[in-house]
C-alpha cells in the first residue's frame, strides 16, 4: 500500500457510514443496490434521523435490505411496502418512512399501492430501482424491460405484440398532483453517485418539510441478469437504459421541469 | 365505570369501539355488508377525538398492508371487511401472522362462493379458522353474536392480539353488522403514549435508539432450520391460545340430551329454537361458541359422552361440524343444518333439523 | 507537489466487480491477481498516484474503501 503514514483520522476523506450494517451484502458484485443503500445511509446519518428512519424493504432482490440498514425496518410482502409507508408514515407525521423497491415490486405487482400512495401524496419517501429485469427470481422480464431485451422469459426479446411497451412509470408518477419530488438518477460514475445522493438528500428533506411524495428512481444495472461483467454492464446501461429512461429532475418543487 | 346506553348497529359499534378502545389507525375499503364501519368513523372524526388516524384505502390489499405497517410499529390498528374482501386480504393476514403481529381484522361475512350476495352467512368459517392465506397459520377469531359483542370485541381483540402478537379476527356476519340493539359503551382507554407503546411493543419497529440494534419486522427466514424454529414458536403459542383463551356459553347444557352447536346470528336463532323444543319436552341444551380458534375441544368431548346428539347449526354448507366432529370422535351422533348463500334459516327449520336428524333417527 | 492521497481497501468484503478501477481519474487500481477468502480477484492500488478524490469510494457497492487525503 501507498502512503500509509497518511492513514490518520485527520485526514479521512471517505468511508462506509455507520448507518450501514457490517453484514456482507448478498448483491452480485458490482450491483447499483449497494452503492444505492449506501448514499441513503449517508443521508440519514448526516441528517441525524436514524432514530426517526422506518426503512420498507421490497419483495426482489432488495428483499433483505432491512439487514444493511442500520434503522428500523419491516419486509412488505410484495409490491405493498407504499401501503405499509402510508400507514406508518401518517401514524407517526414526523418519522421518515422511506420504501425501497424494485421495478417488478413497484411497477407491476406494486402499481396500485405506488400510484395510490402518490396520489395522495403521502409524505413518503420512495426510492426506486430500475435496472429491467427480475433479478433476484433468475432473470424474468420486468415491466420496464426495453423492447428487444432478452430475459428468461422473453428470451427472443421483449415484444410490443406480445409483452407490450416498457413502463415509464416515473414519468406517469409525475402527473399525479400528491408528488412532489420527482427525479431519475443512476449511481455509475462517481459524479452519478454525488447528484443522486443530492437528489436523495433533496427526498428526506421535503419529507421533513411535509411536502408529500417524493420520488427517486436509480437507473441501474443487473450484470447478472444481463449476462455482462459489471462496467459492461454500466455501458450498456448508458447506451441502452437511458435512452428510455433519461436521467434528470421530472418534476421539482411540485412543478412538471420543462425540457 | 361509567356506561352509557346506545342504540347502534353492529358495525356502527366496532367503530364506536375502535375509537375508545384507543386504537391508532383504521385503514378500510367499502364492502357491503360492513360499509358503516368507516362511514361511522369518517362521520365521527375520530382523529379530532383521540387523535385515531382513518384512511379509505384504494383496495383491501391496501388496507390490510397498512394494517401490517401500522402493526409492525407497534401501533393498535385495524381493517374491517366482508367475504371477497377477506379473500383479497389472506396475503396481507399470512403475513401478518408470520411476522407475529397484533392486529384486527372484523369479517361481517356474507354469502360466497365469488361475489355471492351480499345477504349473512357463515360460510367463511373455513377462511377465519383454517388459514385463508399460505403456510401454517392461525388466525384467533372471535364470534359476536351480539352489537355489544361486536363491541366488547374489539377491546378483547387488542388484548389478545398484544399478549399473543397475533392477528385476532372478529368473524361477525351480516345480520349482527345491520341489526340496531341495545349496547353499552364505557370509558375511552386512551390510545398509548411512545412511552407505552416502546414497554407494550418492545419489539416494533417504532424507530431505532442509539442504545439498541435495529429492529426487522418480517416473515421472511431463509435458513429453513430457523424457520422450522420459528414455525415450532409459532405452534406453541397457538397450543397456548389452546390451553387458556377458550371461550363459549353454554347454555342449558348440564342436564340436556341434545346440543346445539352454534355461534354468532345462528346460536341466537338456535336459542329460540332451543325454546320451541322445551314445548315439545326435548331437553336441549346450546353450546354457543365465542372463540372459534381456540376452539372448545375439550368442553364438546365432555358434552359428547353425556348427550344423544348434538347439531351444529351455522349458515354455511357445513364447515364447523367438522371440528364439532373431531371433537366429538364419534361419541355421539353430529349432524349439520344450515341454509346458505345468505338465507338465514328459522328456529322452526332448526328444530326439525334436529328432530328429523338426531332425534328420530334410527 | 501533487496532492498526497490513499486509499485502505478491505479486500476480504471486495468483490471485485472492478467498477472502482473504471471510476480512478488516475488509474492507481487494478483487480489483484491474488484472490480472497471468497474467490474474488479484490481491487488494489498499483502506483503511487493517488489523490484522495474518492470516486472509486462513490461507487464502490460495497463500501470497502477507505480514502485518505493529506491535509495541506
Amino acid at each position: 500500500m501507498f502512503n500509509q503514514d497518511i492513514v490518520k483520522p485527520e485526514n479521512l476523506v471517505y468511508k462506509k457510514t455507520d448507518v450501514l450494517t457490517d453484514k456482507i451484502m448478498h448483491y452480485c458484485p458490482g450491483c447499483g443496490h449497494g452503492t444505492t443503500h449506501r448514499i441513503i445511509a449517508e443521508v440519514i446519518e448526516e441528517m441525524g434521523i436514524q432514530d426517526k428512519a422506518i426503512c420498507i424493504a421490497p419483495v426482489g432482490c432488495s428483499v433483505l435490505a432491512y439487514n444493511y440498514f442500520e434503522v428500523d425496518s419491516l419486509g412488505a410482502a410484495h409490491g405493498r411496502a407504499p401501503a405499509l409507508a402510508t400507514a406508518i408514515q401518517r401514524l407517526n407525521p414526523d418519522h421518515h418512512t422511506f420504501t425501497y423497491q424494485g421495478d417488478g415490486d413497484l411497477a407491476a405487482i406494486g402499481t396500485a399501492e405506488t400510484i395510490h400512495a402518490c396520489n395522495r401524496g403521502e409524505n413518503i419517501v420512495i426510492i426506486f430501482i430500475n435496472n429491467g429485469i427480475y433479478g433476484m427470481t433468475g432473470g424474468q422480464m420486468a415491466p420496464t424491460t426495453l423492447i428487444g431485451m432478452q430475459t428468461a422469459t422473453s428470451p427472443y426479446g421483449r415484444t410490443v405484440e406480445l409483452n407490450g411497451y416498457p413502463l415509464q412509470i416515473t414519468e406517469l408518477l409525475a402527473q399525479l398532483p400528491g408528488t412532489y419530488f420527482v427525479t431519475r438518477q443512476s449511481v455509475h460514475t462517481s459524479a452519478a453517485v454525488r447528484k443522486a445522493k443530492k437528489a436523495v438528500r433533496q427526498a428526506f428533506e421535503n419529507q421533513k418539510n411535509k411536502k408529500g411524495t417524493s420520488f427517486v428512481e436509480v437507473v441501474s444495472n443487473c450484470n447478472s441478469g444481463w449476462k455482462m461483467t459489471a462496467p459492461k454492464a454500466n455501458e450498456w446501461m448508458v447506451e441502452n437504459m437511458f435512452v428510455k429512461y433519461p436521467i434528470g429532475d421530472i418534476k421539482v418543487d411540485g412543478e412538471i421541469v420543462q425540457k | 365505570m361509567a356506561k352509557e346506553l346506545k342504540l347502534m348497529k353492529g358495525n356502527e359499534a366496532i367503530a364506536e369501539a375502535a375509537i375508545r378502545s384507543g386504537c391508532d389507525g383504521y385503514f378500510g375499503y367499502p364492502i357491503t355488508p360492513q360499509s358503516e364501519v368507516m362511514e361511522y368513523l369518517m362521520a365521527e372524526k375520530p382523529w379530532e377525538r383521540t387523535g385515531m388516524v382513518v384512511l379509505q384505502a384504494e383496495s383491501e390489499t391496501s388496507s390490510i398492508n397498512m394494517v401490517y405497517g401500522g402493526a409492525g410499529v407497534g401501533k393498535k390498528v385495524m381493517t374491517s371487511s366482508s367475504s371477497p374482501g377477506i379473500s383479497l386480504m389472506a396475503e396481507g393476514l399470512t403475513y401478518l401472522a408470520g411476522a407475529e403481529l397484533p392486529a384486527l381484522v372484523v369479517n361481517v361475512v356474507r354469502g360466497g362462493p365469488g361475489l355471492g350476495t351480499i345477504q349473512p352467512s357463515q360460510a367463511d368459517y373455513f377462511q377465519a379458522t383454517k388459514g385463508g392465506g399460505h403456510g401454517d397459520y392461525q388466525l384467533f377469531v372471535l364470534a359476536p353474536a351480539t352489537v355489544q359483542e361486536m363491541y366488547d370485541f374489539v377491546f378483547l381483540g387488542w388484548e389478545i392480539a398484544f399478549k399473543y402478537r397475533n392477528p385476532v379476527m372478529i368473524l361477525s356476519d351480516g345480520a349482527i353488522g345491520q341489526v340496531m340493539e341495545k349496547l353499552y359503551v364505557g370509558d375511552y382507554v386512551p390510545r398509548w403514549t411512545d412511552e407505552e407503546l416502546r414497554k407494550n411493543a418492545p419489539w416494533a419497529s417504532f424507530g431505532k435508539p442509539a442504545d439498541r440494534d435495529h429492529h426487522i419486522i418480517t416473515s421472511l427466514e431463509l435458513d429453513s432450520a430457523k424457520q422450522e424454529q420459528h414455525n415450532h414458536k409459532l405452534q406453541a403459542k397457538y397450543r397456548e391460545m389452546e390451553e387458556k383463551e377458550v371461550r363459549f356459553e353454554a347454555i342449558n347444557c348440564d342436564d340436556a340430551d341434545y346440543i346445539f352447536v352454534a355461534y354468532g346470528s345462528s346460536a341466537r336463532i338456535a336459542e329460540k329454537a332451543m325454546q320451541l323444543g322445551k314445548e315439545k319436552g326435548y331437553k336441549i341444551g346450546i353450546l354457543r361458541l365465542i372463540t372459534l380458534f381456540p376452539f372448545p375441544k375439550k368442553k364438546i368431548a365432555e358434552l359428547s359422552t353425556k348427550v344423544k346428539g348434538m347439531l351444529a347449526v351455522e349458515m354455511s354448507a357445513g364447515q364447523m361440524v367438522e371440528d364439532v366432529r373431531l371433537a366429538a370422535q364419534f361419541r355421539c351422533p353430529v349432524e349439520h343444518f344450515g341454509r346458505y348463500g345468505g338465507i338465514i334459516h328459522t328456529p322452526q327449520e332448526v328444530l326439525e333439523a334436529l328432530e328429523e336428524k338426531i332425534i328420530k333417527r334410527k | 507537489m501533487a496532492v498526497k492521497g490513499t486509499v485502505v481497501i478491505d479486500k476480504e468484503r471486495c468483490k471485485g466487480c472492478g467498477v472502482c478501477v473504471v471510476a480512478c481519474p488516475k488509474s492507481v487500481l487494478a483487480l489483484a491477481k491474488n484472490v480472497n477468502g471468497k474467490g474474488y480477484n479484490y481491487s488494489e492500488a498499483i502506483i503511487d498516484e493517488c489523490i484522495g478524490c474518492a470516486s472509486c469510494a462513490m461507487v464502490c457497492p460495497d463500501g470497502v474503501i477507505t480514502v485518505y487525503k493529506e491535509k495541506k
